[in-house]
Order: structure tokens, then sequence, then C-alpha cells
């Protein structure tokens, strides 16, 4: 009995030494996760527009012909493995009709952006949620990324 | 006895008090108060410092973090490394061609990163072969191995590769005195006559390039370790040498006859006066030079064929030797330049040695005979002082820039800490067990950061849970931030750490690169997009431009190999985000695999043996959807009709013979 008892004194002081330390590591995460659902939560959080640098992207109603032709060469070395042109999911969606499913700062954000907008944007999470993988961050510039959406443009028929 | 008892009973009754409290600190009787909060790096934090540490027979080096003993990498330098591909690969093979052929292990001993004023600058660091001897530079934007130089007329490259206070120079002198001009055949116990130790000058430019600028051609003796001069002895560089008695045989006995033996004074600038003189003697030799080109993802091997010798018996002022007893092996300069210190391996004192008075004693031609033709100084005359009884077996000495050295001791077991000015031992910490080398942050340039000093031990025993007959060897982190040194962490190496320099993290870690950009991938069978992914025959060479991407490959059907066939797999991987690495592993392959970064692209060479089926796939788990990642290569007879066909997403009957992945 009196050995149970000193187990049952040991435990219970190692219970109270390990829930210090527990406490001190929770706290810190749980900082981090109310500064994260601040962000989230955060009412200006445009799900349409996403997170990113992107806020407006000027998109003229006609085709523009060079930055599509760039956007095509992008696509070949870095996007063809994954993405068909068709609607056919192959790794990720299909790309036809994608610029009528997002608004190019959606897109620009999301193809330089990546990780955060897996992380918290409704509709990266929802799709890979269906896809299962983990779109890659292909290290697209700026003009990279306008450039893929113009050619999106055009596959989607913009003329 | 009895107080060895009482010490047991205290450090029992201590423990299980330690115990008792919240803080346990397990069996750290020799670990002072608060040493795992000094150790600890918390989860998701970084290290003050990087440690780059030799790999010893390994011939690696690896790089730990400090204070945590992380380890963060093992970099191949001399040996290959199947966890990285490094000499398997067909890019990365060259690296370890040498005159001798492909040598697949090495001996790495000494590490010294690159300085700038004689402050450690974070460019590279470098590393030297000791077996087949050779310099190497690794650059520390990649931490991958950049270059590599062979060393003629050299054998036991262990003085080495010490550097210059603006990396001007790196050294290599020769651990075995050898026959020089092509190694003829001649009897061993000819040393005397015609064996010759030598002294490589190894130019480093802007860029990194190393060259030999010149050999320096010396006695028959062993020459061990060495630093440069700095701030007022920039300029002269300093060697250590043993067996000054000539001997061929039972070195252990015969080696160790002399009272002292020789610190070696090389006054480099004068040799750099008599280079431009003409002074140089051209000798027809063979070396291996190879780089690694980060464009092309490949290596290459040059053999170049000759090197310029000078002869300091001849050329009488570039050379001096400075008595030191007995057997030095670690010569380290402090932080001022002005003192230099022997370390005699079987001497009972530490000799510190005072520049100014070398100048002066060089001078007054205060010599004390030749030997081999190159002058003598007097002891006494190049001497500022001894210090007495410091322990046994002193073997290196790093500084902390605050005037005091830290000497390990082999034989004593223990680091003692002493002022250079009036050579008094301030403190002494055993180590655990029989340290070799020792490392200040900083330590042999003219800026140490201070702060820890890190013991790399020789023998491991009990240290830690048993391993069966072969231990992992051993470090030892010491806080030296007060007067008494402490005792915080202890942590296993890969292979024999010998020589470790370490340095602030925010030195290197803004340059590291990230990832290869697929749009400058300079590889002659790189594939840039799933669109150049192809399979093409040449003779019976057979090369496979693949992609590789989470998660398949292209292409992931191949047939139409024959027996006989060499089949080159060129993997490019078409990641373009940080730690994305894919592998390759093609079954039966009694090569290896291959590890390719994003933007890379790796050749794996393979020559099946029979006739079947065979899976690749890859190796590093790369999504959700790794196990998906894999393909086919269908090996047939050699006189069968099997076209050569490849494809990725084909399903069903047989392949048809696509000029194209049919996911298009």
């Amino acid at each position: 009995m009196k050995k149970i008892l000193i187990v049952l004194g040991a435990v219970s002081f190692m219970y109270a030494c390990g829930n210090g330390s527990t406490q001190g590591e929770n706290k810190a995460a749980g900082d981090q996760q109310t500064s994260q659902t601040t962000d989230n939560g955060n009412p200006s959080y445009d799900p349409e527009r996403g997170s990113g640098k992107f806020t407006t992207v000027d998109v003229k109603p006609e085709l523009d012909k060079s930055m599509a032709e760039a956007g095509n060469k992008i696509f070949e070395v870095k996007c063809s493995s994954c993405h068909k042109l068709t609607d056919e999911k192959l790794v990720g969606p299909g790309w036809k009709g994608v610029t009528s499913r997002h608004k190019p700062e959606w897109i620009m954000n999301f193809v330089t952006n990546t990780d955060e907008m897996l992380n918290k944007d409704p509709k990266a999470m929802a799709m890979l949620e269906i896809c299962l993988v983990r779109m890659p961050n292909q290290s697209l510039s700026d003009d990279d990324a306008r450039h893929i959406y113009e050619f999106m443009r055009e596959n989607d028929g913009v003329k | 006895m009895k107080y060895s008892k009482l010490l047991l009973l205290i450090l029992l009754t201590g423990s299980v008090m330690h115990m008792m409290s919240c803080k346990p600190k397990g069996a750290g009787s020799a670990v002072g108060a608060g040493a795992a909060e000094k150790a600890y790096v918390a989860p998701g934090k970084y290290d003050q410092f990087y440690n780059f540490v030799s790999g010893g027979f390994s011939g690696q080096l690896s790089v730990y973090g400090i204070p945590s003993g992380r380890l963060l990498r093992v970099i191949p330098v001399f040996s290959v490394d199947p966890e990285k591909g490094y000499g398997y690969s067909e890019e990365t093979k060259p690296m370890l061609m040498t005159s001798h052929g492909y040598v697949p292990w090495d001996d790495l001993h000494h590490t010294e990163l690159s300085q700038t004023n004689g402050e450690v600058d974070g460019r590279w660091v470098f590393g030297n072969g000791n077996n087949t001897p050779r310099v190497a530079r690794i650059d520390l934007k990649t931490f991958r191995t950049a270059e590599i130089i062979e060393l003629p007329n050299s054998a036991g490259n262990h003085s080495s590769p010490f550097i210059t206070e603006n990396t001007e120079y790196v050294v290599a002198g020769t651990r075995f005195s050898v026959p020089v001009g092509g190694n003829p055949d001649v009897p061993i116990s000819s040393y005397k006559q015609n064996f010759k130790g030598t002294i490589s000058f190894i130019s480093v430019s802007k860029e990194g390039a190393m060259d030999i600028a010149f050999q320096l051609l010396l006695p028959g003796v062993n020459f061990d370790l060495s630093h440069a001069g700095k701030g007022p002895s920039h300029g002269w560089f300093f060697f250590s040498c043993y067996n000054s008695e000539q001997a061929n045989t039972l070195l252990e006995v015969n080696a160790s006859q002399r009272d002292k033996d020789f610190i070696l004074a090389v006054n480099w600038k004068k040799a750099e006066e008599y280079l431009k003189a003409g002074k140089g003697v051209k000798q027809s030799v063979k070396y291996a030079h190879n780089t690694y080109d980060e464009k092309t993802h490949t290596a290459k091997s040059e053999i170049r064929t000759e090197v310029t010798t000078l002869d300091p018996a001849v050329l009488k002022d570039i050379c001096y030797f400075v008595p030191c007893p007995k057997s030095p092996h670690g010569c380290d300069v402090d932080p001022t330049g002005e003192y230099f210190i022997g370390s005699g391996k079987l001497a009972a004192l530490i000799p510190v040695f005072s520049f100014a008075k070398l100048q002066k004693a060089i001078a007054e031609k205060t010599y004390d005979g030749e030997f081999g033709g190159i002058p003598v100084l007097k002891y006494e005359a190049v001497l500022h002082g001894e210090v007495q009884k410091p322990g046994l077996g002193p073997l290196h000495t790093e500084f902390d820039g605050k005037g005091n050295a830290y000497t390990s001791f082999f034989v004593s077991s223990e680091i003692v800490k002493w002022n250079i000015k009036d050579l008094k031992v301030l403190d002494r910490v055993p180590t655990y067990y029989s340290i070799g080398h020792l490392c200040v942050p900083g330590g042999d340039s003219r800026k140490p950061f201070g702060k820890y000093v890190i013991a790399y031990n020789k023998i491991t025993k009990d240290r830690y849970l048993p391993t069966g007959p072969e231990l992992a060897q051993s470090a030892q982190l010491f806080d030296i931030s007060g007067d008494k040194m402490q005792l915080i962490l202890d942590f296993p190496t890969i292979g024999e750490p010998h020589y470790a320099q370490a340095v602030p993290a925010e030195l290197i870690k803004g340059n590291s690169l990230k990832i290869y950009k697929i749009e400058e991938n300079g590889n002659a069978y790189a594939a840039k997009g799933e669109k150049e992914a192809k399979v093409v025959r040449e003779g019976n060479k057979v090369h496979v431009y693949a992609t590789a991407i989470r998660s398949h490959f292209a292409p992931d059907n191949i047939e139409g190999i024959k027996l006989g066939d060499e089949v080159y797999f060129h993997v490019t991987n078409l990641e373009q985000d940080w730690d994305v690495p894919h592998g390759f592993a093609v079954k039966g392959a009694n090569n290896a695999e291959l590890l390719i970064m994003p933007g890379e692209t790796q050749t794996l060479k393979w020559v099946p043996e029979q006739v079947g089926v065979y899976p690749f796939y890859c190796t590093d788990f790369c999504s959700a959807l790794h196990q998906e990642m894999q393909g086919y290569i269908r090996v047939s007879a050699p006189g069968s009709n099997v076209p050569l066909t490849f494809s990725l997403g084909k399903q069903g009957a047989a392949a048809a013979d696509t000029s194209k992945p049919a996911s298009k």
C-alpha cells in the first residue's frame, strides 16, 4: 500500500511537472493560432481575391497575344506535368474554364503564394481535398503569373 | 579512495535530489548547473553557429548546429555518398577522379573556412584529402563540393588545408616524404638521399578557383600541421614537422629520438618574389583537377602535367627552421599574429614563440647550424616563453580573442586554458575521452567569437548506449563565457572528427541556395518540361530524358531496350519549390540511385543483365501520391523486334510506338 502511495505520489509529481511545461508550450502555440485566426477571420479577407500581392489586375477585353505566348512556354516547363488544357483532371484540375471559375487576382495569387493559399483560402483548400497533392510553388515571377493567366484566357477562347 | 567514495555518495545524493526536482539532469554529474538551458535550442529555432566538422576516415564533412549539436548535413567530399548519389551519378563521378583513377574513399582531416582580412567570411570551407593527397573547396551557398585539386609530389596531405588571411593561398604539406619528380623506383632505405618533403601553395582566385602556384622542395621529414601568420606576421606560414631523424621504419621509436624537431617558418611573400623573378623550376608531374559546374550540374576532371618548384636550400631566405620540443603536432598562431605555438606530442611543456623575435633572430642570423641546407634558428632566440606543466600530450590550440589559449591534451584527456602573455594555466577540464582537435568559433582567425570550445574526442567508450564493437566518435561542448570552462553537451559525430571550425550562422544562412532555376539548367540531357521527355537510341546507348514532378515520371513506360544496351536515365526534377527533391531507383541497378534537387538534372547509368520488366520509382517521399510515383522499363533479348517506345498515361493493350508522351 505504502509502495503504491509512493508510486502515485511520484506519478502525480511528474504529472505536475510535465503539465507545467506543456501548458507553457500550449500557450505559445495558442498565441500563434490566435493571430492566424485573426488573419483568417478578418472580414476584409476577400475569398474572390485570395491572399497575395495581387489586388487588381488590369485585363483588356481582347487577348494579349505575346503575353499568352510567353504563358504557353511557362506552361510547358512548369505546369503541363499536372494540368491538362481540357477539363480533365490529371494531378491537378484541367484548365478549361478556369478563368470563369476564378478572378485573375485569385489565380495569380494562388500560383505565386501557393502554400499560404493552400493553408487558408477556402477554395484552394477545397481543391486540395479533391486532388490531395499540394500544388508545388513553381517559383513564378509576377510577370510569369500574368502571362500564365493570359494563356489561360486564350485556352478559354478569348481572342 | 575514501575521497572517491565520498564523492560518489555526494553525486548519488545529488542525482537523487535532481530526480526529485522538476528538472532532471540525468547523469550529468560533470555537467554544471544550467547546462541544459545553455545547449537547448527550441524546436523551430535556429542554432547560433554552424560547425563544420571533418569526418576523418569517412572522407566527408559534417555540419552541426551549435549549441544544440544537431546534425544538419553530411557533405560528401572525398568519398562516395549513396544518400546523395555523390560519386554514383554520371554527373558527380569525375569529382573523385585522380591521377590514380577513381578513388571512392579517402580520409578528410581538417576543415578551414575562407577568410577576408583574417576574419571568417562564410564563402567556402576547404577540406584536405589525406591519403591520395587533395584539397577540396566546398561552396557554402550550396553546401556542395565545388572543386578538388590533387597534389603531385605529395603523400599524406596532413598539414592542410590552412589558408592565408585573405584566402590568397591554401596550403598542403606532406606527412610522408616521397621520391619527387614522378615517384621514381628507388630503395626505401635511400630515404635520406632521395626522399623530399614538399609544401604546396595553392592559389585561390576571387571566384574560388584553385591552382598550384608553387611547391617548396624540403628535406625529407614529416610535415604535420600548419597555420598562417596574420596581422604583423601576414606573409608568413608556420608548419610543424617531426621525424627530423629521417627514419623510414618504426617511426614510433626512431622518429622520437631527438629532443627537438622543428617548426618551419615560410616567408611566402619572398617565395612569390622568386617565382616572379623566374627562379621556379618546372617539373613534369600528373595530377587531377576536378570542378563541379552549378549550371550544368556536371563535374569535369582534367589531368594537369606541370608544377613549378622552388628550392629553399638554394633560395636561402624563404625558409627557416625553429627548434620545437618534441615531435610537434599542432602549430597555431594567436589572433594578434605575434605568437605561434608548437604542441610537442611528447613534450611536457608548451613553447610559445614570438614573431618579432623570429624577425630579429633572422636579421641577426642567430643560427644554430643548418638542416637540409636550411638555416636553423636558436630556440631561445625565438622563444617568448614556455607553459610549464600544462598536461600530457599537447596537440592543438585555439583562441578566444581575450588573450587566452585553449590547448587539447590527448594523453591526460583534458582542455587547458592558459594566458598567452604570462603563460599561466587558468583552468582545466576533463574530456571524455582522449581529445584530439578542438574548436572555438573563429578560433584560428583574427576575430574569434569565443563563447564555446568544442572538444573532438578520439575515444567514446561508455558515453552513449553501446552499439556493438564500432562506436560513433564524440564531440563535447563547453561554455567558455565565464572564467571556468563548463561542459554543457556531448554529441556523436560522423567518422572521426579531426579539425573543425565554427562560424556565426548569420555569415552563411542568408546565402543558402534553395532551388536550381529550371530556366538556367544547362545540363546537356535536361528535359525542361514533359514535352521534352523522350527516349533516344544511339547505338547500344539509350538515353532516357525523363522528368519528375509530384508525383509521376515522364515517360513511365519504356520498351525496346535490348540486353547489351547501356541505359542512361537523365532525370530532371521539374519542381521549383524549396526542399522537394525526387529520388530515382531502378531494380537491379548495381550502381546506385539518384537524388535530384528541384530544377536539377542527374544521370544514372544502368546496364541490365537479364531480360524482363524492371520497375523504377521515386525514393524520396514527395507527396500523398508518392507511392504512385513509379514506372516500368522492359528489357528484351538482343535479337528481338520490340520497337523502342515510351509513353505516359497510355492504358491497356500494347503500347503504341508513339513519339511523344501520350498525356498531351
